[in-house]
Parts: structure tokens; C-alpha cells; sequence
């Protein structure tokens, strides 16, 4: 490690997806929508925004999580399920080499990142996609983690938020990634049963079942600002309708002046704004009202509600 | 190339043309040759049933889109008696991609939910070629909820090449309307019965295909992408369409193998359209036996086993 590299946040050592070979590795970083070149610690600072023109930058898993959750007492929970290849399904490659290598690539086992921890001091669940891990297809692994993290946080009734970033089902496990949108909606079901809040947000991009499924399935639905998101991809659009896509189509404010999504908010408010929120659904102090003496009984309250309707009757419902 | 058969069924084609060229024969001269067309016929049959045994995944795909494939709306009065269409999702407006109405299945009320390619160049272009819009799965929402509200059994036949994908498509939320089907259908109160009649494709098809048991036809297919498109991505051509479909194994014999598909129903020698009758009467048997099945649970136990089945896909 050469003396630069040790006084460098550790983020720039390890660049995220959006890594450009024209710029060198390094402190400067040039922004894909404005062509600025920005100083990376800058950028940094400022949750991967560009200053210059606000365009929130694809950033991985890792940190998605890191400049959400609060920096004490999280903890990656259901990290060890691994991606199987029921198919055996090979193209020109076979899905377990293009599986090894994209795990290679990311250091992810799939394209699903879990952790328990705290958001402004509540106890929440909280998953990102890492879209440099095949897209962030969903198949088995993405699926099932987000079921068991679903049924953590019914289990505890604390609140489940979750960054979603795919290019929608993985073809290469074929029928079980589909089956994977029941499997996930049906969870999510469960936790609208019962009370305990679920807040979708959505950054680019997001199609197909992520869409069609989890992501737009949120007691409320956020995006960040220009995302694009819908069903079915532009390029296929096009050729079924044969004509040009209007401008804005598919973006985050397309979304919302549709009525699909609640609001549209900027990355740098995330935090605050998603505290806030789910202040209210779980009958917390609002920030700033919060005396210290309260916090430390806050973490019982904050169970209590949601657990007992999770416990007593999971299906309420149904009669 | 004789259109009602496919390019892999035209040895049968010329076997059938000569059946009834000997049949015209036969009535205008009047020689006995009975015994020849009876001959030609064994033969066409032991030709049929020999490529059949022999398909690959991709002569699926085809058998499932063959122009003569019976729809839902050729099966409903034959399995079902009574069919009260219902029409509109009270929100926007109605779309006949999916009809649905309440019926009778043998004197039992059951509600009834089908995608519908249509059949002539019109009736095609009105039911958009079976590709639902929003309006569509809120529809089937909403006589869903009705059934679960008068204590009706669910039917919902599966044949889409997928929801629409368009502007319009976009703009209503179909994203949303086919997650909220997939909500909804893992909890909803009443027996809820699904079989892949045709093409499954996609989203499009799992917005209704949620349920207690999912069964496929013998040459029905579902996969989460079609073949075309999973080629066109991978190998950037349609032309390796078979190879994905090879592949993905769109086939109920390999889904039935990976636990997704409870059963298949098995199709006449040749496909469901050669006798449709036949078909619709093994759908019949098929539902009957199933519900009676499901009738047997208290309805905590069968929503419990429902949503522990979703919970299984892939384990």
C-alpha cells in the first residue's frame, strides 16, 4: 500500500460498480451525466451525489447499507445462503462459472446484502441489491433472503426498508427466480397483515419481477431522484408499440406523477426522511423530541406493538 | 406446409391428405378400400404417437402456440356450466385479455378466471393477443376478492405471451397490479385452483397463477422469460431459441421435477387440439379431484400449506 492509499477514505481504495478506466484510479472521479471530474473525498462526503449536477451515482450493497443504517451495532444477518444451480443451465457459459465469477468481482455471494441495525436509533431490517452481482437478478438467493429477513423483522415487529436496484428475474435459474416474486409478495403480505412497516426504495434501475413484485409492494414507495423503473424494458416497448418512448418515461417523477410511488427523495435525505416515517408508523418521539433518558427504553417499545399482532394472529385477515 | 399442423408434424400432414384423398376416392368409385385407409390411419397414428413421445422443449413451445390451441374461452363451457361473464375492474376500464365470470362446476358455484388469446384476426386484436394491461389483473382482483367473499372456489386457466408491455401499460401501474394479484392470491381465503392451459409467460402468467395447486398440460409451457427473449439476450439472436428453451426447461415434466408444478394433465395423442372435448373433460376430472382434495382441509391448515409452499420455491 503506497503512502497515498493510506491517507484516503476507504472508500476510494475501493471504488464501487460505477468505476470508469478513462479516469485514473484514484482521487478524481468524472461524473457519467455532467462529464464533471470531481474530487473523489468530495464526492464521498456528499453520499455519491455529484455536486455539480445531482445525479445520484449507482452506488453497491455495502455502502447503500453503510450511509443508511446508524454506524453502531449492525450486524449482516442470513450472509451464508448460496446461490444453487438447480438447472444446471449453461449458455455459451455455464450459470456456475458466471455465478463464481461475478463472486469473484463483488465479494457477494449473491445479489442481496442483509443487516440488523439501527436507523436514528430504531431497530429496523434493512437489505440493498448489489446491481454489480448479475444485474441484480433476483433468483433463489435474493428471494429467500429477503424472505427470511421479512420474517426476522415480523418476528421482532421492527420495520423492514429495502433498496432495490435489478434488472428483474434470473433467467438462469428460469421458473424458480418467478416463483421467487410469489414467494416475496407473499411475505410482504404477511407483514401488511400484521402491522409491521415495509418501505420500498427504489434506485435505479428496476425492472421486471423486482417491479412486478417486492419493489412496488411498500406501505410506502420511495425513489431516488431520475431512477428508472417499470415493467417491461424500454427496448422491448419500443418494439412492441413501434414508436419512440416519450422523454421521462420510466423515471422516478414518471412514477410518481402516476400515482406508483409516494414520494421522490434525495439521497442525502434518505436517512432523515425514512426516520421520520417510520417514527410515526412505529409511535416513536419524532427526532429532536427525544430526551436522552427515553432512548434507552426505546428499543422495548419499539418491539412491542408489532409483535404482539405478529404472534397472535399472523393471518388476521382471512376470516 | 399444411397450417394446421406444425413443421415437425408434416409427415403426419401428408399421411392425413392421403387418408382423405382415398376417402373421396372412395365414395366415388365403388371399390372397397377400407382396409387401406384403415392401414394409412394405424400408420398416422403410430407416426404421431412416435414424434410426440420424441419432442423437445422447444416443439413444445410450438404445440403450446399452435394457432388451433384451444383458449380458455373454448374450455370454460365445456368444463363449466352456467358461465355469468363479469366485466370491468371499477377503476379504469375492461379487458377482455382476461375474462372471468362466476360458473358452476359440476352444480358447485366457482369463480372463473382465464387469459383469452382470441381466435379470429378481430377477436385477437380486441383481446390484445392475450397480453393483459393492469385493468385486466385488477379485474381478476377484484372477482377474487368477490369469490373469497361468497365462499367460492378460484379457477384460473393460464395462456399469455406475457403482460402487455406499453406505454399505457406503464402509466396504470402494471407492475402493481400484478404484485398485488401475487399478495392477495397467497392469503385469499378460498381454494384457489390454477392450470397453465397454453403459453406461461412470465409475470403476465404468475399474476393469476398463484394458488393451492398449480397443475400444466402436457405441451403447455411456462417459463419467466420467453425463449426468444432469453436468446436475444443471451446469445443476441432469436435464432437459439431452442437452445433456451432447452435451457430454462419451460416443459411441466422438468417443472414438475424442480416441485413448482403439482401435475400434468395429460393432453390426447397430438395435442389438446385434436380433441378438445377430450381435454376439457381431463381438466374437468382434474379440478373436481383437486377441490375435493382441498375441501378435505380446515381453511387455516390450507392457507398455512399455501404459503408454506411459496416459502419452499427453490429450497
Amino acid at each position: 500500500m503506497s503512502w497515498i492509499d493510506k491517507i484516503l477514505p476507504s472508500g476510494v481504495r475501493k471504488p464501487d460498480g460505477e468505476r470508469r478506466s478513462n479516469v485514473p484510479e484514484g482521487l478524481w472521479k468524472k461524473c457519467v451525466k455532467c462529464d464533471a471530474v470531481l474530487y473523489r473525498p468530495d464526492l464521498e462526503r456528499n453520499d455519491d451525489v455529484c455536486p455539480k449536477c445531482d445525479h445520484h451515482m449507482r452506488i453497491g450493497a455495502r455502502r447503500r447499507l453503510d450511509i443508511f443504517l446508524d454506524p453502531e451495532g449492525r450486524e449482516e444477518i442470513f450472509a451464508d445462503i448460496e446461490p444453487v444451480d438447480r438447472l444446471k443451465f449453461k449458455d455459451k457459459r455455464r450459470y456456475r462459472d458466471r455465478l463464481s465469477a461475478a463472486q469473484k468481482a463483488t465479494g457477494e455471494k449473491d445479489a442481496l446484502v442483509a443487516m440488523r441495525g439501527t436507523l436514528q436509533d430504531m431497530p429496523v431490517i434493512a437489505l440493498a441489491f448489489e446491481f454489480a452481482f448479475h444485474g441484480g437478478s433476483m433468483g433463489y438467493v435474493v428471494g429467500e433472503k429477503f424472505t427470511r429477513a421479512a420474517q426476522r423483522a415480523l418476528e421482532e415487529g421492527i420495520p423492514l426498508v429495502c433498496f432495490s436496484a435489478s434488472g428483474g428475474a434470473r433467467m438462469q435459474e428460469a421458473l424458480i427466480s418467478l416463483m421467487q416474486m410469489a414467494k416475496t409478495s407473499a411475505v410482504i403480505e404477511r407483514m401488511k397483515q400484521a402491522g409491521v412497516p415495509y418501505i420500498s426504495v427504489m434506485t435505479d434501475p428496476i425492472y421486471g419481477g423486482v417491479s412486478a413484485s417486492l419493489a412496488l409492494l411498500g406501505d410506502v414507495n420511495v425513489a431516488e431522484p431520475d431512477a428508472r423503473a417499470g415493467f417491461a424494458g424500454p427496448n422491448i416497448i419500443e418494439q412492441t408499440i413501434r414508436q419512440k418512448l416519450p422523454k421521462g418515461f420510466q423515471r422516478s417523477e414518471f412514477l410518481l406523477e402516476h400515482g406508483a410511488i409516494d414520494m421522490i427523495v434525495h439521497r442525502n435525505d434518505m436517512r432523515d426522511t425514512i426516520g421520520r416515517l417510520l417514527a410515526k408508523f412505529t409511535a416513536h418521539p419524532a427526532v429532536g423530541e427525544v430526551v436522552e433518558e427515553v432512548i434507552e427504553e426505546e428499543e422495548s417499545e419499539v418491539v412491542d406493538p408489532s409483535t404482539q399482532d405478529t404472534e397472535a394472529e399472523p393471518l388476521s385477515g382471512d376470516e | 406446409m399444411n397450417p394446421n399442423y406444425l413443421d415437425f408434424e408434416q409427415p403426419i400432414a401428408e399421411l392425413e391428405v392421403k387418408i382423405e384423398e382415398l376417402q373421396h376416392v372412395g365414395s366415388d368409385a365403388d371399390i372397397n378400400i377400407g382396409e387401406e385407409i384403415e392401414r394409412l390411419r394405424e400408420k398416422s397414428t403410430k407416426l404421431t404417437e412416435k414424434i410426440y413421445s420424441n419432442l423437445s422443449a422447444w416443439d413444445i413451445v410450438k404445440v403450446a402456440r399452435h394457432p388451433l390451441r384451444p383458449y380458455s374461452l373454448d374450455y370454460i363451457p365445456r368444463i363449466f356450466t352456467e358461465f355469468d361473464e363479469l366485466h370491468g375492474d371499477r377503476r379504469f376500464g375492461d379487458d377482455s385479455a382476461i375474462v372471468g365470470g362466476v360458473a358452476r362446476l359440476e352444480g358447485r358455484p366457482v369463480m372463473v378466471i382465464g387469459q383469452e388469446k382470441g381466435r379470429a384476426v378481430k377477436d385477437k386484436v380486441m383481446r390484445n393477443f392475450g397480453m393483459p394491461k393492469p385493468e385486466g389483473y385488477r379485474k381478476a382482483l377484484r372477482l377474487m376478492e368477490m369469490a373469497e367473499r361468497f365462499k367460492m372456489p378460484v379457477v384460473t386457466l393460464i395462456d399469455t405471451p406475457g403482460a402487455y408491455p406499453g406505454i399505457d401499460s406503464e402509466e396504470r401501474g402494471i407492475s402493481e397490479a400484478i404484485a398485488q394479484n401475487l399478495a392477495v392470491m397467497s392469503r385469499l381465503a378460498t381454494p384457489v385452483l390454477c392450470v397453465v392451459i397454453g403459453e406461461g409467460s412470465s409475470g403476465g402468467a404468475l399474476g393469476i397463477g398463484v394458488g393451492d395447486n398449480l397443475a400444466m398440460l402436457q405441451y403447455a409451457t411456462y417459463f419467466v422469460i420467453s425463449p426468444e427473449g432469453c436468446a436475444n439476450i443471451i446469445w443476441k439472436s432469436t435464432d437459439h431459441a431452442p437452445d433456451a428453451a432447452q435451457a430454462m426447461g419451460v416443459t411441466s415434466s422438468v417443472l414438475q421435477e424442480l416441485g413448482i408444478v403439482d401435475a400434468t394433465i395429460e393432453e390426447p395423442l397430438g395435442g389438446a387440439h385434436r380433441d378438445v372435448d377430450q381435454m376439457a373433460e381431463r381438466i374437468r376430472q382434474h379440478l373436481v379431484t383437486e377441490l375435493a382434495r382441498l375441501d378435505g382441509l380446515p381453511l387455516e391448515d390450507m392457507l398455512e400449506k399455501r404459503y408454506q409452499r411459496l416459502m419452499s420455491y427453490g429450497n
